[in-house]
């Protein structure tokens, strides 16, 4: 494969605020490719979404990355490690939008509503490049038409509370790519809507990223969209990655029980009717009440006393393919 | 947007109606009526009027008629700008009032414009860098702002003027303008005298939109349009004051709805303290001496303004508000 | 304690436990708690606190500087005293002016014996905290001073407290029982009730208040005995302090009915009175004490301001407000600064009303 063009190495983002620490992203590492999509996976406040605001170096205080790195590859072909650079500094803004664009879980609140949709979209643009006002209206109309909306000359005079929620969707993803960045961090761009909208977002995303040839970060919870997407899934659990590996390796070949966990949790057509749905047992500890040892040991159907000890290792399970778990440990020693 | 200026216009309508009826329930309040206690003025002052004016009064007024046909004669001269007179002074109302009521507009609005002026920035500031040293004392300041009475302000003022600066900062002019007609100098003057006031009026106000804006801007900043605003790679201080801000302006500026109100209270005091000539003082002592017509009439005018400005502002607000404007919000 | 102990209590804690908890966090709004229990402690105990008789005038004491307590004799032994006073006539222009005289210091004690009262209304006593030894209190002991008419003006500010204080409690509870009557029926039944409720709150809170509560206040005749003035204003304040209560019990009914539990409850069938008293009222009872402590402030602002003012109070009624007219004008305030001194406990309780209001509306959302 070839160089990825961003890579994240161990990634480690804490909030540290007086009731203690909230070890949010704890030790995350995965790369990017041009073509490729990336699925993470992983329950709601397991850090996906931090990890995305990492990369951007948008993390909300008192949040900050306290170790790792983040190496992107730029249009100019220098790599930068993004987390040396000051969060508000000139460097980082190029980068974001610019090189970077994201499009985030909530189409409802995340356009301005005093400002027309034109007015956003166009800020996009203006940041990025230095075309004359008209040019950059015209550019912004191209877009909304790109992204599949309608009569786009009048939309984008429109307020966000004019337009539906797949609608709002669509400009969020116009104005992620609106000065044409190389990467795209989608974080959760469907759970709001509903399924056959969802469907229309995913395509669309589809088929941006082969006309761009973007490298996509697609983060979900939702297993559905990962089969459909990703190229390469990594699973996320309390801000460590549990297993990583092709998407066919970990949906036909799921080494981490909560990987498997996960896999069984999904509601399928094809199975017996009125079957009780797998779930997983417990629910995620409290952010200040982290379990030592294997953070999933407490709701760990296959559980050793080790678990409860140490923090498992990463072990190469086949080619790409690794997971964080001491059954497989015990295999390799 | 038509049904929303409607509704305003209505409720205006329906607040100026109510203030008539609280005026001339305050006008009648006092056991006895107001031509009465203006025949004993007279007569106290020397003079005396005929048996024959008075009953002219009291027709004019319906004092022996029902309250309701009393109200509505009221009602009508007082439509026509017919205040009636006062009985101390021995003149017209609105004569006696004269410049007082617009000295009592402008400081004000004034007071008005310094408490904006002062929260907008002080409140974003506190949002933005909360829990800093700055946001802790200019909550300190905001609550001290909140617990002294505006009238406590205004004497503790005076006071330190007079032992640490030995000036006196009451009224409005110096002597030399007091009487004399208006001239450039004159409003020079005025200019020179209205900070202090202005300043010591808008302090509580200020102290309470400090915290709204705070607690407003707090709010929008946690919202997710933000993150997308950072994302596209706009500068902190653009994101925060292009959206955020933009957003928490909304419900800060519609305060103004209880600022006026509450800003026109305050003048009235400060300017009694203050020995300032606006209908304060006057209303204070037209009240004491049973001076009812003189009296009722500074309440009404007061209370129709403020509605006035309310609505005004209230307009504008449903300008600058695209959900307004578009009928997305009731 | 461990994070899991601790959220493991979080979880069987009651509504009142968590609101404590986060209530005790706010370390300002402690403090201000026990300062306002203070002050209703010194309105309770007034007269035992003051000294003096508050109406005892003298015009030849006018305007005496506060005195100071001497706590060391000379000999170093701790040993407070203070100096009588002693007249002296001016040489020239014959007037008898009282001075303090070093050379006869009264011994102060505590629980000494001064003018006759009723503890509680009740019981007949003439005990008070500070007392003059072989001496009347009056002739010697000047904590703060004395106004014009040569009373004291420790004694009456402490008396005075008495009557502040509790213009504000009931005020306020006047101003409840409309809030929560009115906001109640606005917030329960909505439909048209409820839209007229608000257009009147609304109308309520466009009028200046000030000279609306002026033109009300002016109106109570010269005639009435003080405790017909006192009820009087503390009808006129509350008459418009209600709107604000109102309002926060409005917006919480409308908030809970759209709750599960509430749903919860009237699917199990339990009566509207149930599901008011046994649900509702509960779960927003902290939101409207904070509330209340919120308005009792702007109830004190209030009385303090119309009697300043002189369409209050007036004397011989004693409150801060009456107090403070006091201190109106500037010549009184050259020659007696010490009459300001009233402004202090004024500023100090609202203050503390103000953080210990905040700290409950904080702590009143504990899952918040």
């Amino acid at each position: 494969m070839a160089d990825p063009i961003l890579s994240v190495r161990d990634l480690h983002t804490y909030f540290v605020a007086d009731e203690g620490v909230v070890r949010a992203v704890d030790g995350t590492s995965f790369d990017l490719h041009s073509g490729r999509t990336l699925g993470i996976v992983g329950e709601s406040g397991c850090g996906k979404s931090v990890t995305a605001k990492s990369i951007l170096r948008i993390v909300e205080r008192p949040g900050r990355i306290v170790s790792g790195q983040i190496m992107l590859r730029r249009q100019n072909g220098s790599t930068v490690d993004l987390t040396t650079l000051p969060t508000d500094g000139r460097d980082m803004r190029s980068i974001r939008g610019g090189e970077i664009g994201l499009v985030f879980q909530e189409p409802m609140s995340s356009l301005s509503a005093f400002h027309t949709i034109g007015n956003q979209l166009m800020e996009a643009i203006r940041l990025h490049t230095n075309l004359s006002k008209r040019a950059i209206r015209e550019q912004a109309i191209e877009l909304l038409a790109m992204v599949g909306i309608p009569r786009p000359a009048q939309r984008i005079d429109s307020y966000s509370f004019e337009l539906s929620g797949g609608l709002r969707q669509r400009v969020m993803i116009a104005m992620a790519l609106a000065a044409e960045p190389r990467v795209l961090i989608a974080d959760e761009p469907t759970t709001a809507l509903d399924v056959t909208t969802q469907a229309q977002i995913l395509d669309l995303i589809r088929r941006l990223q082969q006309e761009r040839d973007l490298a996509v970060m697609l983060i979900t919870h939702d297993m559905g969209v990962i089969a459909e997407m990703a190229d390469d899934v990594v699973v996320m659990y309390l801000g460590k990655e549990v297993e990583k590996g092709p998407v066919d390796d970990i949906f036909h070949a799921p080494r981490h029980p909560y990987t498997k966990s996960l896999l069984r949790s999904i509601p399928s057509v094809l199975a017996e009717p009125r079957s009780r749905l797998a779930t997983i047992t417990g629910s995620i500890p409290h952010p200040f009440a982290r379990p030592g040892g294997c953070p999933f040991h407490p709701r760990c159907p296959d559980r050793h006393a080790v678990c409860e000890i140490t923090v498992p290792a990463e072990v190469v399970i086949g080619e790409n393919h690794v997971t964080a778990c001491h059954l497989y440990n015990k295999v390799a020693a | 947007m038509l049904t929303y200026v409607l509704r305003r216009l209505g409720l205006a309508v329906i607040t100026v109606f109510a203030i008539t009826v609280v005026t001339f329930v305050i006008l009648h309040l006092p056991p006895v009526d107001f031509v009465t206690a203006y025949a004993a003025q007279v007569a106290a002052s020397g003079s005396s009027i005929s048996p024959a004016e008075a009953d002219a009064m009291r027709l004019a007024y319906g004092l022996n008629e029902p309250l309701l046909v009393q109200y509505w004669k009221w009602l009508s001269m007082v439509a026509v700008g017919d205040f009636g007179r006062s009985f101390e002074y021995g003149r017209p109302v609105t004569e006696v009032i004269g410049d007082r009521l617009w000295l009592t507009i402008l400081l004000s609005l004034g007071a008005i414009v310094v408490t904006w002026g002062l929260a907008l920035p002080i409140g974003i500031y506190s949002a933005v860098r909360q829990y800093s040293i700055g946001d802790y004392i200019f909550t300190f300041i905001g609550f001290a702002g909140l617990a002294v009475p505006n009238f406590l302000f205004a004497l503790i003022i005076m006071y330190v003027g007079l032992r640490v600066f030995n000036t006196s900062v009451g009224g409005l002019f110096s002597s030399e303008f007091q009487l004399a007609p208006w001239s450039w100098a004159k409003v020079w003057d005025l200019a020179g005298h209205l900070p202090i006031p202005m300043l010591i009026l808008a302090l509580a106000g200020t102290a309470q939109l400090v915290r709204i804006m705070r607690a407003n801007l707090l709010d929008e900043l946690r919202r997710p349009y933000v993150v997308t605003a950072r994302a596209r790679g706009l500068s902190e201080r653009r994101v925060i004051m292009k959206y955020p801000v933009r957003a928490a302006l909304n419900p800060f500026a519609s305060t103004i709805g209880y600022l006026l109100p509450y800003t026109v209270s305050g003048s009235i005091i400060i300017s009694v303290v203050l020995s300032l000539p606006t209908v304060g003082p006057l209303l204070l002592h037209s009240l004491i001496s049973q001076d009812m017509l003189l009296g009722s009439t500074i309440i009404l005018m007061l209370g129709v303004l403020t509605v006035f400005g309310t609505l005004l502002s209230d307009l504008l607000l449903m300008w600058i508000d695209p959900r307004i404007r578009l009928g997305q919000l009731k | 304690m461990s994070a899991t102990t601790a959220e493991s209590r979080v979880a069987v804690a009651t509504q009142r436990q968590l609101i404590w908890w986060r209530f005790r966090k706010h370390k300002l709004a402690l403090v201000s708690a026990f300062v306002v229990l203070a002050f209703y402690v010194v309105a309770v105990f007034a007269d035992t606190i003051a000294y003096t008789e508050p109406f005892d005038t003298q015009a030849s004491r006018s305007y005496i500087p506060p005195q100071p307590i001497h706590w060391f004799d000379a000999a170093g032994h701790f040993h407070p005293t203070v100096n009588a006073l002693k007249g002296t006539r001016d040489p020239r222009t014959f007037k008898l002016a009282y001075v303090p005289d070093a050379s006869e210091p009264r011994d102060l004690v505590l629980f000494g014996h001064g003018y006759e009262y009723r503890l509680f209304g009740i019981i007949p006593t003439d005990i008070h905290l500070l007392g003059v030894v072989n001496s009347r209190p009056q002739d010697a002991l000047f904590l703060l001073g004395t106004d014009q008419l040569g009373r004291d003006v420790f004694s009456r500010l402490i008396l005075a407290s008495r009557t502040s204080l509790s213009i504000g409690l009931i005020g306020v509870v006047i101003s409840l029982v409309l809030g929560v009557l009115l906001g109640g029926i606005s917030g329960l039944y909505g439909g048209w009730i409820d839209v007229v409720i608000q257009r009147v709150i609304e109308i309520l809170r466009s009028i200046p208040t000030i000279p609306l509560w002026m033109g009300l206040a002016s109106a109570v005749p010269n005639s009435w005995t003080p405790q017909q003035v006192y009820f009087a204003i503390t009808l006129i304040i509350s008459l418009i302090g209600w709107t604000e209560l109102a309002r926060v019990v409005r917006g919480r009914f409308l908030a809970l009915r759209e709750e599960d539990f509430i749903t919860a409850a009237e699917l199990a069938g339990a009566s509207q009175m149930r599901i008011i008293f046994k649900h509702m009222v509960p779960s927003f009872l902290s939101h409207i004490i904070a509330a209340v402590s919120l308005a009792l402030p702007a109830m004190i602002i209030s009385e303090t301001t119309l009697s300043f003012l002189g369409l209050g109070l007036r004397p011989p009624a004693i409150s801060w407000g009456v107090l403070l007219q006091d201190a109106q004008n500037l010549q009184t305030l050259a020659l007696a600064p010490w009459l300001l001194v009233v402004a202090l406990p004024v500023i100090v309780v609202i203050l503390a009303f103000n953080f210990l209001g905040d700290g409950l509306r904080d702590a009143a959302d504990p899952y918040g």
